[in-house]
């Protein structure tokens, strides 16, 4: 566990002397900020800032993640030089990356919402927010970490991550939505609620629109959705799911770091 | 706004005035039969024992005062025209369970003060906690109605007035519930200030024209919170409507008035704020309509003019199907809404002019508070969710954003014509 905390320590330090997570707590910490400053009550900037959060974050997190994994390649060549358990390793290089990046969204997106309390967001809403926030930064770093440890050739990895953002962002939904255009006649909202948990972006989204646009969730659809995850079961499903897609890329991540050959 | 309903149907202006003067001569009326009548006391230290004896005692233009205390006795029932029956520390009239409670059947008799309360339920009955049958001119004032399977019943009785009642009912189906107030072929009613609550209809108007509904809070209805059909020429003013089950419904009639009410929290796959079908050349204007599953919901309707309404926070703010026509919305404020307007159509035959809408990104050069580009409030995803209600799992998300932002760019599937070319740079008012 020792060499967990080193090497947490020295990606922390890493991180925070990087120009860019400073830049990426600012720009959240400023478009909050602004967002309330430019006359938006609190439910308008929980909804701006929801798609700021399932656009821009994941997008932070698998590119700047990648390139984070592959430049810390010769720090870890240089630490497997030494007597240190893999397993431990690779905590230490994801959780290096994943809690600054959650940290800074969490400061970014937190401090004006406390600020403005009285802005009129409900907690519920607010908590939803950086709960999904913080959900997907900790999955797409652990994607990001597969997938540069997977691709040895920079290049192609920035530009798988770069696919998957898209994938996990519009192309998913896209696909979505010609199923339900196309199976239109049959009752798709229990396979839909499905898909839903199978996209981390959608469970954030789903997450957060249970807590604050209910008054959109009508008809038997939105009963539905309303019954599927606004109750605190649902509530946790979606967490669950949320997490799945942190644990599986991990493990998958693990699994080839400890076989790969440096 | 009762000026405006005039001007709509001047047709009716002369049986407004009759109707005016008629209340007037009723008033005078019952100033001087007070002033001749004798007082009938009724309960403990009072001349009689039970109402039912007092009733069968009581001449024309009597007073009859009950004490406090609860009174079971056999349905009471009203048979001596200008008679004013007055509760006083509110004597509760029972029916246990059993029986309608209180019958009007004369002409000018006014009850104020009761607790009418347990008339059970019945399906071969309507039992009513008061009902008042083939009469004119009654009143029906400061009553609490508790537990009744109907609250207040007019039933062919003209020109009533219905007011400051507090009704309830509790932990009823809606197939054992009737309607908190409820008018049947009864013209020239005024109701107003009254309270509703967990009745199947709050307020009910059927055949019953030329009504005045105002100040009334109804709310937590099993079905609608006010219902009416086949009622011409009648206005709601300053009424809320509150959680009801499907909302408010107005059908089958010309002529209606619908002005600054609220309308707030319906919720449910049929739930409506307000639902119009089949309303030609009425008024919807200075409502707010806030949080519901459908704020307004127009089908078959015509010549609406729908102004000066504010909608918040619904899901849909306005429904406005393909067979409404010449319906104008102007001056209207959408705020906050997941959808602003859908329709099921490509045609547009309803107007949108002037409204101010918070999803309008346009800019304004010559400052004259008029958006100088149109705003096409039909979004693509509405339409998609109309046929695809599965597909409602998608709000949000990014993908629909950028096929919005598409479709309004360049219009392939929303109904082009349905534009507001005068979107207000700032909120009305």
């Amino acid at each position: 566990m020792n060499i967990v905390r080193l090497v947490l320590q020295a990606g922390l330090r890493d991180l925070s002397r990087n120009r860019w997570i400073v830049a990426y707590t600012l720009a959240f910490l400023g478009i909050a900020e602004g967002l309330f400053w430019f006359g938006g009550t609190g439910p308008q900037v929980l909804l701006s800032m929801l798609n700021l959060v399932l656009l821009v974050l994941p997008l932070v997190a698998l590119v700047f993640g990648t390139i984070h994994v592959y430049a810390s390649r010769e720090f870890v060549e240089l630490l497997l030089a030494q007597p240190v358990p893999r397993r431990e390793l690779f905590a230490g290089l994801y959780l290096g990356l994943a809690l600054p990046l959650a940290a800074a969204f969490l400061v970014g997106a937190g401090i004006p919402f406390a600020v403005h309390a009285r802005a009129g967001a409900s907690l519920g809403g607010v908590a939803a927010l950086l709960g999904a926030g913080v959900g997907l930064s900790l999955a797409f770093a652990a994607l990001a970490t597969w997938i540069a440890l997977h691709t040895d050739d920079r290049l192609k990895g920035v530009g798988l991550a770069l696919g998957t953002w898209l994938a996990a962002t519009v192309v998913y939904d896209g696909l979505v939505l010609g199923a339900a255009a196309a199976f239109g006649n049959y009752p798709l909202e229990r396979p839909l609620l499905g898909l839903m948990l199978a996209n981390p972006v959608d469970v954030a989204r789903v997450l957060v629109l249970t807590q604050l646009d209910v008054s959109a969730l009508m008809g038997y659809t939105g009963a539905l959705f309303e019954h599927t995850f606004g109750t605190a079961l649902g509530t946790s499903i979606a967490a669950v799911a949320l997490l799945a897609w942190c644990a599986v890329p991990l493990l998958l991540a693990d699994r080839r770091f400890r076989t790969r050959d440096f | 706004m009762r000026g405006l309903a005039r001007q709509a149907v001047p047709w009716h202006a002369g049986r407004v005035a009759a109707r005016v003067a008629a209340r007037c001569a009723l008033l005078s009326l019952l100033v001087a039969s007070r002033a001749e009548g004798d007082d009938l006391t009724v309960g403990r230290g009072g001349t009689y024992a039970t109402l039912t004896a007092a009733l069968a005692a009581a001449k024309p233009g009597d007073r009859v005062i009950v004490q406090a205390g609860t009174y079971r006795e056999p349905t009471l029932v009203v048979r001596t025209p200008r008679l004013v029956l007055e509760g006083q520390g509110w004597p509760v009239l029972d029916g246990e369970g059993q029986r309608e409670v209180l019958v009007i059947a004369a002409d000018d008799v006014t009850v104020r003060g009761f607790v009418a309360t347990n008339t059970g339920v019945s399906n071969l009955e309507d039992r009513a906690g008061i009902r008042a049958r083939d009469v004119r001119n009654c009143v029906i004032e400061r009553n609490r109605l508790r537990d009744n399977l109907w609250g207040i019943y007019l039933q062919r009785s003209a020109d009533c007035i219905v007011r400051e009642n507090d009704i309830e009912a509790h932990g009823l189906k809606q197939t054992e519930s009737g309607n908190g107030i409820h008018l049947w072929y009864s013209p020239g009613a005024r109701v107003e200030r009254n309270r509703v609550r967990g009745h199947r209809d709050g307020i009910y108007f059927e055949f019953s024209p030329h009504g005045e509904t105002r100040d009334n809070v109804s709310e937590r209805s099993q079905r609608y919170g006010l219902h009416f059909m086949f009622s011409d020429s009648c206005s709601y003013e300053r009424n809320t409507f509150r959680e009801n089950n499907s909302g408010v419904a107005v059908m089958y009639s010309r002529g209606v008035v619908i002005s600054a009410n609220r309308f707030e929290r319906s919720w449910g796959s049929a739930a409506y704020g307000l639902l119009l079908k089949d309303i030609s050349g009425g008024a919807v204007t200075d409502n707010v309509f806030d949080r519901n599953s459908t704020g307004l919901f127009v089908e078959g309707s015509s010549r609406l003019e729908v102004r000066g309404n504010h909608f918040t926070q619904n899901g849909w703010a306005a429904k406005v199907l393909a067979d409404a026509d010449e319906n104008v919305f102007s001056g209207n404020r959408f705020s906050g809404n997941a959808f602003d307007v859908t329709t099921n159509s490509r045609s547009a035959n309803s107007t949108f002019d002037g409204n101010w809408w918070d999803e309008y990104d346009g800019y304004d050069l010559d400052r004259d508070g008029v958006g100088d580009t149109p705003f096409h409030p039909v979004r693509l995803f509405a339409l998609v969710v109309e046929q695809h209600a599965a597909a409602l799992l998608l709000l949000r998300s990014p993908l629909v954003s950028i096929l919005d932002a598409a479709e309004r760019v360049l219009p392939v599937l929303t109904p082009e014509a349905l534009v507001d070319r005068h979107p207000l740079m700032r909120p009305p008012r």
